[in-house]
């Protein structure tokens, strides 16, 4: 057993490699200057470069108050050793994928993600982010007929300027932590949807995000808004090629769902790891949340995170619509010397919203998993239901598992339950597949799919299949 | 003045006993002033604010006035009569105790009639890792208390009782009372501590105690805590258990306006266990806050936890948990459950079970749950015939029965059970067979 963990902690990053395109890159450092630089660059409105100003001026207040109270450990990042802006040169409007650079086509060829095949046969558009620009977008005009708005954040801010500036900072403010306050001064690109009134999104809407150019942070941001009565799933899922140093990656999504509406927003996360001494490896530190405006709207999210160094990720709901329904499932795999610090925050102000928490933490090697929770039930929310269950596996005798939920409760008409079971792989679930013929390793990818299956149930097929692979890469054989 | 000055101040008022116990006493008072009152900024104290406590100027608790016996029976439970300890705004009262007949087998003692003896020294605030603010106070003001020895192999069949008289005057007063336990190996004991006030006025209680329990000794350990709801109570419980040591830790919390009950039990032999259960009954603008810390720093160790809270009218009640499995402590079970009812609009609680598992062959779990007495429950008593009134009554009997049948001194779990009822304003007469 002891070889098979050997073989795992040893399994190089599959996805390491590193694409060689022209970099226009800011020198690292990051003052007034850098945001205006950033804002001027992308032609942006006096209105936008305002409030990233507000939100530099935001950040620069809690300078020496980054959050210290999750459970991850990491050496103090030096905000002026890093790049904040990053493109490809600029290229002409692109129609179709014959524009598109064939470095870029090939890389995601190797992420096994060809933008060709997915249109063809995966019915899926794919707004593909290298780096900090978007280069591709397709299926736009199958989009169009609907009316449904998804371009790169970019775009967004020149084509539909009032919509991004209705919403943009409407659920997550640009002084709401540090990192959203980085993050609001300097995004650099994202992905912008919009979905009118009583449309059903006809397809997945999906982005590919890659870390490439060295040095260089990356703050993404994502503005979805679901207006009444409409329907979108939404894909995000991430690679990143080896590197020794840490790259940061401070991204913040936004989620507004209207009356009646509902978002699905599915992650599969494999930033790069570290390698087994904990060398290197993504900074992941994200600020996601959903806002339930409208009653009987709906946020569901699902997470796979299998990568970063350090994980530091709470996707929350904001529950103010009557019968809105928060949703959160997750499963998070720490090895070698990861750390997850992820959870969420159900914030219920509408009557009868209902939550559904849905943790599971898988640790192996020296890896670290912790669960950190809210659920709140304001004195309005009569009839508040939630239900939440965390459960870790533990793979090895040196990694750790940690459930640190809050329940706070202020209406006594609301119903809340927690629970929480740690356990390891049982010798005899292990005797019990192998006396039948099933080898160890085979038997442990069973055990651990079977474990996380309540999650990976919530994600699209195309997802599904990749989370499994991944949980069945990191984990093979890797019992205690 | 501030509340730290203030009780340096007062400080100089306080017999220090033996040059031991000075020296650690003043150890704790500096500690206490360099870590200063907490705020709600420190997570340990996230939803209860010490400020409350700070903002009076606590007067060292005078040697309280004549009581008699027939008083005391007023307020405490007369069923133990038969061996009790009395300690009157700390100090110990001998006029209104009955020693039990003791053996060679078990020695208890009043802290300060002997505060030289040598025994003490090691064992005195001995137990657990760095005292938290309120402890370090004690341990710098405490004037009396009892420590209870049980010898090596002997079993005390009759539970010990200690009571705690808070009788407060015209000045706010501080009460430092102070519990050591010792169960030498093969040993055990049942020991209650009970928590009174006499008259209102304003009173904080500031306990600790700190229990042994040796290898292969049981101890259990019973809080009783019925203050006047004017009255701040801030009490802390240590415990060290050997290997194959069991203790029992049972804390029931129902009076004063604010109570903050921290209990920190290390494993630390193989095979040690531990129970900790708890409840809590809070009405009208009453806070209570029940911290717990169950360390496994050993292997087969054994932990439960259930603590049930019911609140009524604004009150706050908060259960924070921690369970720590040590990387080395294979084998380890840990369990723990908080279970609430709410039953008014305006009453609140915070709970926070939390795990921190460093070793992989354990089973460990928590649950905490929040929510109200069940409406098909009710249904089907009322429809029976029973008014509503009763109906909820015996449903709130039901849920903290888990809680009182877990008392090994049955005629205090009747107490107890009949003591929900009446802090809930419900109690009434319910006939024999309805139970």
């Amino acid at each position: 057993m002891s070889e098979a963990l050997e073989r795992i902690t040893k399994q190089e990053y599959q996805y390491g490699f590193v694409t060689d395109i022209e970099q226009d890159t800011l020198p690292p450092g990051l003052d007034e200057g850098v945001v205006r630089f950033i804002s001027a660059k992308k032609e942006e409105p006096e209105w936008l470069l305002a409030w990233r100003l507000k939100a530099y001026e935001r950040w620069v207040a809690m300078k020496d108050d980054s959050p210290t109270w999750a459970m991850v450990d990491y050496p103090e990042i030096d905000y002026q050793a890093i790049s904040y802006y990053s493109a490809p040169k600029p290229k002409k409007q692109l129609e179709s994928l014959d524009e598109v650079d064939p470095d870029l086509l090939d890389t995601y060829k190797k992420l096994g993600i060809s933008l060709d095949e997915q249109k063809r046969l995966q019915n899926v558009a794919v707004d593909a982010v290298f780096d900090s620009v978007s280069v591709a977008t397709t299926f736009k005009k199958e989009l169009n007929k609907h009316g449904i708005i998804f371009c790169s954040f970019s775009e967004a801010v020149r084509e539909h300027g009032d919509l991004v500036q209705k919403w943009l900072g409407s659920v997550v403010p640009q002084g709401d932590n540090y990192f959203a306050a980085l993050n609001s001064a300097v995004f650099s690109d994202g992905s912008f949807v919009y979905i009118p009134k009583g449309v059903r999104c006809p397809m997945e809407l999906s982005t590919y995000f890659r870390i490439n150019a060295e040095n260089t942070g990356q703050f993404e941001r994502t503005l979805i808004v679901a207006d009444e009565g409409s329907y979108v799933s939404y894909l995000e899922g991430c690679t990143a090629p080896q590197r020794d140093e840490n790259q940061l990656h401070a991204a913040v999504v936004e989620l507004v769902a209207l009356g009646d509406a509902e978002i699905k927003y599915s992650t599969v996360q494999n930033w790069y790891p570290g390698d087994a001494d904990g060398k290197g490896g993504i900074f992941n530190f994200v600020t996601k949340r959903g806002a339930c405006r409208g009653a009987r709207s709906k946020i569901s999210w699902t997470q796979v995170e299998t990568g970063s160094a350090v994980t530091w990720k709470y996707p929350s709901c904001i529950l103010q619509g009557d019968d809105s329904v928060g949703e959160f499932y997750s499963v998070a795999l720490t090895n070698n010397c990861q750390q997850a610090d992820t959870g969420t925050k159900m914030i219920h102000i509408g009557k009868n919203t209902k939550s559904t928490i849905i943790s599971k933490g898988i640790s192996a090697g020296r890896g670290q998993n912790t669960y950190r929770g809210l659920v709140k039930i304001s004195p309005k929310a009569t009839g508040a239901r939630n239900y939440s269950q965390c459960d870790s596996l533990l793979l090895g005798d040196q990694c750790g598992a940690h459930t640190f939920p809050y329940l706070e409760v202020k209406n006594d008409d609301a119903t809340v339950e927690h629970e929480a079971t740690t356990s390891k792989i049982g010798e005899d679930q292990l005797f019990y597949c192998q006396q039948r013929g099933i080898s160890e390793e085979d038997a442990i990818s069973m055990i651990v799919n079977g474990f996380c299956k309540e999650v990976l149930r919530e994600l699209p097929m195309e997802f599904a299949v990749e989370a499994q692979n991944l949980l069945g890469v990191s984990l093979e054989g890797a019992v205690g | 003045m501030n509340p730290v000055e203030h009780w340096q101040e007062r400080f100089a008022g306080i017999e220090p006993g033996a040059p031991w116990l000075a020296a650690r006493r003043q150890k704790a008072l500096d500690a206490f002033v360099e870590a200063g009152i907490p705020s709600t900024r420190v997570e340990e104290w996230r939803y209860t604010n010490p400020a409350r406590i700070a903002k009076t100027a606590w007067e060292p608790a005078p040697v309280g006035p004549e009581l008699d016996r027939a008083a005391l029976e007023q307020i405490s439970y007369p069923v133990f009569a038969c061996s009790v300890f009395v300690f009157v705004n700390g100090r110990y009262a001998p006029a209104l105790s009955t020693p039990p007949a003791l053996g060679g087998h078990l020695g208890v003692s009043s802290l300060a009639a002997d505060p030289s003896d040598e025994n003490l020294e090691g064992r005195l605030a001995s137990v657990g890792e760095a005292a938290t603010p309120f402890a370090n106070l004690n341990t710098a003001f405490f004037e009396d208390g009892a420590h209870v020895r049980i010898a090596t192999g002997k079993h005390i069949e009759e539970p010990l009782h200690l009571v705690f008289v808070n009788a407060p005057g015209d000045d706010p007063i501080a009460a430092h009372p102070r519990v050591l336990i010792e169960a030498e190996p093969g040993s055990q004991a049942t020991v209650i501590e009970d928590h009174v006030s006499l008259g209102a006025g304003s009173s904080f209680t500031n306990a600790v105690t700190e229990i042994v329990v040796g290898e292969n000794a049981e101890v259990e350990w019973i809080k009783v805590q019925r203050e006047d709801p004017t009255a701040l109570h801030v009490s802390e419980m240590r415990a060290r258990v050997a290997r194959d040591g069991r203790l029992t830790a049972h804390t029931l919390s129902f009076g004063t306006a604010l109570t903050r009950n921290d209990g920190r039990v290390r494993l630390d032999g193989a095979g040690a266990a531990c129970a900790m259960n708890g409840l809590f009954v809070a009405g009208g603008d009453q806070l209570v806050d029940n911290h717990t810390w169950v360390d496994h720093a050993e292997p087969h160790g054994t932990s439960s936890e259930l603590y049930k809270g019911i609140l009524d009218g604004r009150a706050r009640g908060v259960f924070n948990g921690r369970v720590v499995v040590r990387p080395d402590a294979q084998k380890s079970d840990a369990s723990q459950q908080n279970r609430n009812l709410l039953l008014s609009r305006d009453a609140e609680i915070a709970t926070q079970p939390q795990l921190e598992i460093r070793a992989d062959d354990v089973k460990c779990s928590h649950g905490s749950t929040v929510g109200q007495l069940d409406q098909d429950s009710l249904f089907y008593l009322r429809s029976r015939g029973v008014p509503l009134d009763e109906a909820r009554d015996l449903l709130m009997r039901g849920f903290v029965s888990e809680i009182t049948r877990g008392l090994s001194v049955e005629a205090l779990a009747e107490r107890i059970d009949d003591l929900v009822v009446e802090r809930l304003g419900m109690a009434r007469d319910i006939p024999e067979e309805a139970r």
